[in-house]
C-alpha cells in the first residue's frame, strides 16, 4: 500500500521530483567516480561558492521566461558592472556601502534598457537583449582596455565571494573543527521547514485540497530534513556558511516570497499564463515586463559583485556565456517556454545540477570538450523530460 | 437542372458533446452558383469543412460524392486535387509575399526544384485578368485592401482549375463597391463553368446571385429553394433560418422593471483600426439603464466585440472618438484597469483565448481581476482568496473538487462560471457578456440566465452581446442591432421578433 502511494505520487509529480532526483543522481554518481572527493566539505563548499553567480542569474531568468521573454545581455551585463565595481572601489576609492548599492541599482536601470523596445516597441527580446549582450560587450572591453584587469584590494569586498559567516565566539573547545553556527543555522532551517510543512498540510486539509498520504509526507518530511542535515553537515566540517551562500539564500527565499506570496508575483504568473486574459483583467502587462527585467538587471548586477569578489579582480572575458548557464539552469529547474510555469527554487537547483557536472568532472580530469557535450546532453534530456511530461502534471 | 457535381449523402458530424451536423443532405449541380444561409451555428462552416477535407474521412458518417465519385479526403490537399478550393473569411495570404508568390504558393511553376519565376509572372498577370484585377503582380499583399486580396484568393484557386469554388462569407468585409465588383465576377466565372457554393448573411446579396439557395437549421438542411421558380425571397429564407420555437428555456423574470436612471451612454462613437486599416464602428449612440438586460444583437463580425473592446479600455488599441458617460460623469479609459475601476466589466466571447489562465487553478483565476482586495500591503491573503474563490464556487454553482483544481480540466459551461465569477469579484456596476452562452450546454445555460436575471434585479446593467437570436429575445428588456460598425435599429424586446432583428442584421 505505501510502495504503491508512493509510486502513484512520483508518478503524478514526477516534474516536480524530477530534478531533485537528477542533482541526487548526479551527486552520487560523482561520489563514486571521484571515491568520494566530490562529497568532501571543500568541494562542496567551492562547488556552492561557484553555484552563487549563475544561481542569483538563474532566479532572475526564472521570471523573465516565465513571461515568455528571454535576457541574453546578463553575462556581459554582469561582467560589465562587476568591473564597474571594481574602478569604483579601486581607482575611485568609493567605500563598499557605496559600490554596491550604486552597481545594484545601474543594473536595475540597464534591465529597464532591455525592458523598452520590448515593451514599447514589441521587439522580440531575444533580439533586444543580443544588442545588449554586444552593447555590455564592448562596455566591458571599453572599461578593462587601458588597465586589463583591475584587481581589488578591498578585503570586506572579496570576503563576498570567498569569505564564510564567523562562529560562535567562545565555544571552541566543543566539536572541534565543527562550525557551530552552521549547524545552528541548519538546525533552524530544518526545524523551520517541518513547521511551515506542517501548518501548510493542516490548511490544505481544512479546505479538503488534496494532500499527500500520511505516511508519504513523513517520508518527504524525513528526507528533505536529512539532506539539509547532511549539508549543514559537511559545510560544518570545513569553513562553515560561506558569504556567497548566505546571499543565495536570502535572494532566493526574498524571490519566493515575492512569487509566491505577493500580489505582483501573481500578476507576473498571470501574464507568463495568459497575457491576453492578464490584460484584460486590468493588469498592465507592460509594467510588469519593465519590473521583471529592472528584477533581471539588479540580480546581474548582484551576480557581477559576487564574480569580481571571487576572483578578488575584474577580467576582461567575466561575465562570459553566464547567461547560457542561467538559461539552461533555468530550463533544467523545469521553467517552460510557453510561459507561466517555473519556480526560483526549481533553477536553485537547475543551477546546482549544472555546477555539479561541471565540478564533478573537473574532479575527474574530463577534457572540456566532452565537459560540453555532457551539459548541452542533459539540458535537452531535461527539456525533452519537460515536455514528455507535461500532460501529466494537468 | 444535368447532373449534381457534388452530392453530400447524411452527413453527420459530432463533437463532444454538441451533435454540429445531423443527417445533412446537400447538392449542388453542375454550373450553378449555390448558396448555403443559415444562422450562426446551423453547421454552415462545419458542412464546408466536411466537404474539404479540414474534417478528415472517418471523423463524419455519410457520404461525398464529388464528379459522380465516392471521395474520401483526409487532408484539404485531397479535395484541393479533385479540384475544390475553399476562400475562408480570414484570408489565407502571406501579406509579406507578392502577388504572384501569393497565387503559385504551394503550387509553384518550374521543374520541381528551382521556380520559374518569369513564366509564374505571365500565369500571373493572365490570372489577375481573369478576375480583372489591375494589380502590379509584384505588389506586396499587405499593401492591397480586403477587396482586392479577396480577388486575388479567388484566382489563386482558378489557377488551380477548380471544378468547384467554396466562399465563405466573402463580402463581410468589403464595401458595396467591391461586394459588387465581387458578385459580378462570380457570374463570369459561372458562364466559364466553374460551380460555386457561397455562404452569406446578406440576403440581398443571396437574392441577387443564387441559382439555387440551401438553408440549414440546427445541424439539419431545412429545405432547398429554385430562385428560378421564384421560391426564394427574403421573407422565406427568414422564415425557414430561424424557424424554430423558443421554448421556455429562459428562466422567467418576476416582479422586476429596469429603472429610468441611465447608468451607461456613450455618443458619437467612431473607431478606426490602424492594423486592418478600417473604419470598425461608426457613429454609435446608446444608453444602458439600471437594472436592464440590453441585448445587442446581429452577426458574427458586425462590430459588437469591436465595440465592447474598445469601450472597454480600448485593448486593441483602436483609434476613437466620442464620449462615453458612467452615471452620467464622462469617462475616458486608457487600460481595462481604470475601466474596471470604474464599475465596468467584460466577459469575452473566447474563455480560453483570453479569459481564463487555463494552467492556473479556480481561485487564480477568479481573483485575477480583484487581487488587490484579498492583499494587505502587496501580500495576498491566501486563506481570504480560497474563501471567496468558495462563495462563488456555491453562489455559482462551479462544478469543480476543489477551488485548487485547474480551470482547464473543467467543462465549458464551468469555466463560463469561473469567468463570471471573476467579473462578479470586481463587483462592476455595468457587466458586459459577450456572447455568454456560446460553446455551453442547456443546463449550464439556464443556470447563466438565472443569475443574469438576480443580477439586474440586485440593479445592476447588464449589455448582452448576442448572436442567438432566441436568447436575445428570451432574455432582453431592449434590443440593438448591430450591422457593419452601425447601430441599424432599436426596438424594445416585448415589440421584437426574429424576422425583425434579421432584417436589420442583414441590411
Amino acid at each position: 500500500m505505501f510502495i504503491k502511494d508512493l509510486q502513484r505520487i512520483l508518478k503524478q509529480n514526477i516534474r516536480e521530483y524530477g530534478m531533485y532526483i537528477a542533482l541526487f543522481v548526479i551527486m552520487i554518481i560523482f561520489t563514486i567516480a571521484t571515491d568520494g572527493i566530490f562529497i568532501s566539505s571543500r568541494n562542496i563548499s567551492n562547488l556552492l561558492n561557484q553555484t552563487g553567480y549563475i544561481a542569483v542569474l538563474a532566479v532572475g531568468m526564472t521570471l523573465v521566461i516565465v513571461i515568455r521573454h528571454i535576457d541574453l545581455s546578463v553575462g556581459f551585463l554582469a561582467g560589465f558592472l562587476g568591473a564597474i565595481a571594481a574602478i569604483a572601489l579601486a581607482f575611485w576609492k568609493l567605500p563598499m556601502v557605496v559600490v554596491i548599492p550604486l552597481v545594484l541599482v545601474l543594473g536595475a536601470l540597464a534591465g529597464l534598457f532591455t525592458a523598452f523596445p520590448v515593451a514599447q516597441l514589441k521587439i522580440p527580446a531575444f533580439v533586444a537583449s543580443l544588442a545588449g549582450w554586444l552593447i555590455y560587450r564592448g562596455a566591458l572591453l571599453l572599461v578593462t582596455a587601458s588597465t586589463g584587469t583591475i584587481i581589488i584590494a578591498n578585503d570586506t569586498f572579496n570576503a563576498i565571494g570567498n569569505g564564510f559567516i564567523p562562529d560562535i565566539p567562545g565555544v571552541e573547545g566543543f566539536l572541534p573543527g565543527v562550525h557551530k553556527l552552521t549547524l545552528l543555522l541548519g538546525l533552524a532551517a530544518i526545524v523551520l521547514f517541518v513547521i511551515s510543512q506542517l501548518n501548510d498540510r493542516k490548511k490544505k486539509q481544512s479546505y479538503n485540497f488534496e494532500t499527500l498520504p500520511m505516511n508519504v509526507f513523513i517520508l518527504k518530511l524525513v528526507f528533505i530534513a536529512l539532506v539539509l542535515a547532511a549539508i549543514t553537515w559537511v559545510l560544518a566540517g570545513y569553513n562553515g556558511l560561506s558569504w556567497t551562500v548566505v546571499v543565495v539564500l536570502i535572494v532566493v527565499a526574498v524571490y519566493h516570497f515575492i512569487t509566491t506570496q505577493t500580489v505582483l508575483g501573481r500578476h507576473i504568473y498571470a501574464v507568463g499564463g495568459n497575457p491576453e486574459a492578464a490584460e484584460l483583467s486590468g493588469i498592465n502587462v507592460k509594467k510588469i515586463t519593465y519590473v521583471v527585467f529592472a528584477s533581471m538587471g539588479l540580480l546581474s548586477a548582484l551576480s557581477g559583485i559576487l564574480f569580481a569578489s571571487r576572483l578578488q579582480s575584474a577580467t576582461v572575458t567575466a561575465g562570459t556565456l553566464f547567461e547560457m548557464d542561467a538559461i539552461a539552469a533555468a530550463y533544467i529547474g523545469g521553467v517552460s517556454a510557453a510561459g507561466g510555469v517555473g519556480n526560483v527554487m526549481g533553477s536553485l537547483i537547475g543551477s546546482l545540477v549544472t555546477m555539479s557536472l561541471t565540478s564533478g568532472m573537473n574532479l575527474m580530469n574530463i577534457d572540456i570538450a566532452y565537459q560540453y557535450v555532457v551539459r548541452g546532453a542533459v539540458l535537452l534530456g531535461a527539456v525533452i523530460f519537460d515536455v514528455a511530461t507535461r500532460n501529466r502534471g494537468k | 437542372m444535368d447532373t449534381p457535381i457534388l452530392e453530400m449523402r447524411n452527413i453527420t458530424k459530432e463533437f463532444p458533446g454538441v451533435k454540429a451536423l445531423s443527417n445533412v443532405s446537400f447538392s449542388v449541380a453542375q454550373g450553378e452558383i449555390h448558396c448555403l444561409v443559415g444562422e450562426n451555428g446551423a453547421g454552415k462552416s462545419t458542412l464546408m469543412k466536411v466537404l474539404s477535407g479540414v474534417w478528415p474521412y472517418g471523423t463524419y458518417t455519410g457520404d461525398i460524392f464529388f464528379n459522380g465519385e465516392l471521395q474520401s479526403f483526409k487532408h484539404i490537399a485531397d479535395s484541393e486535387r479533385a479540384g475544390i478550393a475553399v476562400i475562408y473569411q480570414e484570408l489565407a495570404l502571406i501579406p509579406e509575399l507578392s502577388v504572384y508568390e501569393n497565387i503559385f504558393i504551394g503550387h509553384e511553376i518550374g521543374n520541381g526544384f528551382t521556380v520559374d519565376w518569369n513564366e509564374t509572372i505571365k500565369r500571373a498577370n493572365e490570372m489577375l485578368a481573369r478576375v480583372r484585377l489591375d494589380v502590379n503582380p509584384a505588389t506586396k499583399i499587405r499593401d492591397l485592401g480586403v477587396g482586392k486580396q479577396q480577388l486575388i484568393e479567388i484566382a489563386k484557386a482558378l489557377s488551380r482549375n477548380v471544378k468547384l469554388l467554396i466562399l465563405d462569407e466573402p463580402t463581410a468585409a468589403l464595401n458595396e463597391d467591391d461586394s459588387e465588383n465581387l458578385l459580378n465576377l462570380l457570374r463570369e466565372q459561372k458562364a466559364q463553368g466553374v460551380t460555386c457554393i457561397m455562404i452569406s448573411h446578406k440576403l440581398r446579396e443571396v437574392l441577387a446571385i443564387a441559382d439555387t439557395v440551401t438553408v440549414l437549421r440546427d445541424g439539419q438542411t431545412v429545405c432547398t429553394l429554385d430562385a428560378h421558380k421564384g421560391e426564394v425571397t427574403e421573407q422565406v429564407m427568414i422564415k425557414h433560418m430561424v424557424g424554430r420555437e423558443i421554448d421556455n428555456i429562459y428562466p422567467p423574470r418576476v416582479g422586476h422593471q429596469p429603472s429610468e436612471d441611465v447608468v451607461f451612454e456613450v455618443r458619437n462613437w467612431r473607431a478606426y483600426d490602424p492594423a486592418l486599416g478600417r473604419t470598425v464602428l461608426k457613429d454609435m449612440n446608446f444608453k444602458i439603464r439600471k437594472g436592464e438586460i440590453v441585448a445587442f444583437a446581429g452577426l458574427m463580425g458586425s462590430g459588437r466585440t469591436e465595440l465592447a473592446l474598445s469601450l472597454f479600455g480600448n485593448p486593441t488599441h483602436y483609434q476613437i472618438s466620442g464620449e462615453v458617460y458612467v452615471q452620467g460623469k464622462p469617462v475616458a479609459f486608457g487600460h481595462p484597469r481604470e475601466a474596471i475601476k470604474s464599475g465596468v466589466a467584460y466577459l469575452t466571447e473566447d474563455r480560453k483565448g483570453n479569459g481564463l489562465i487555463l494552467i492556473q487553478d479556480v481561485k487564480q483565476n477568479i481573483s485575477l481581476a480583484n487581487l488587490e482586495e484579498l492583499a494587505h500591503r502587496g501580500i495576498v491573503d491566501a486563506n481570504a482568496e480560497i474563501k471567496v474563490a468558495n462563495e462563488y464556487r456555491a453562489s455559482l454553482n462551479i462544478k469543480t473538487p476543489t477551488v485548487a483544481q485547474k480551470v482547464g480540466n473543467l467543462s465549458g459551461g464551468n469555466q463560463q462560471k469561473v469567468c463570471l465569477g471573476k467579473w462578479l469579484f470586481v463587483k462592476p456596476n455595468i457587466l458586459i457578456l459577450d456572447e455568454p452562452t456560446r460553446g455551453i450546454d442547456v443546463g449550464a445555460k439556464y443556470e447563466i440566465y438565472t443569475i443574469m436575471n438576480q443580477l439586474v434585479q440586485q440593479g445592476m446593467s447588464i449589455i448582452m452581446i448576442s448572436s442567438e437570436l432566441p436568447e436575445v429575445l428570451g432574455m432582453s428588456d431592449r434590443i440593438y442591432v448591430v450591422s457593419e460598425g452601425r447601430i441599424t435599429g432599436e426596438v424594445p424586446t416585448a415589440e421584437a421578433t426574429q424576422e425583425i432583428i434579421m432584417q436589420m442584421a442583414t441590411n
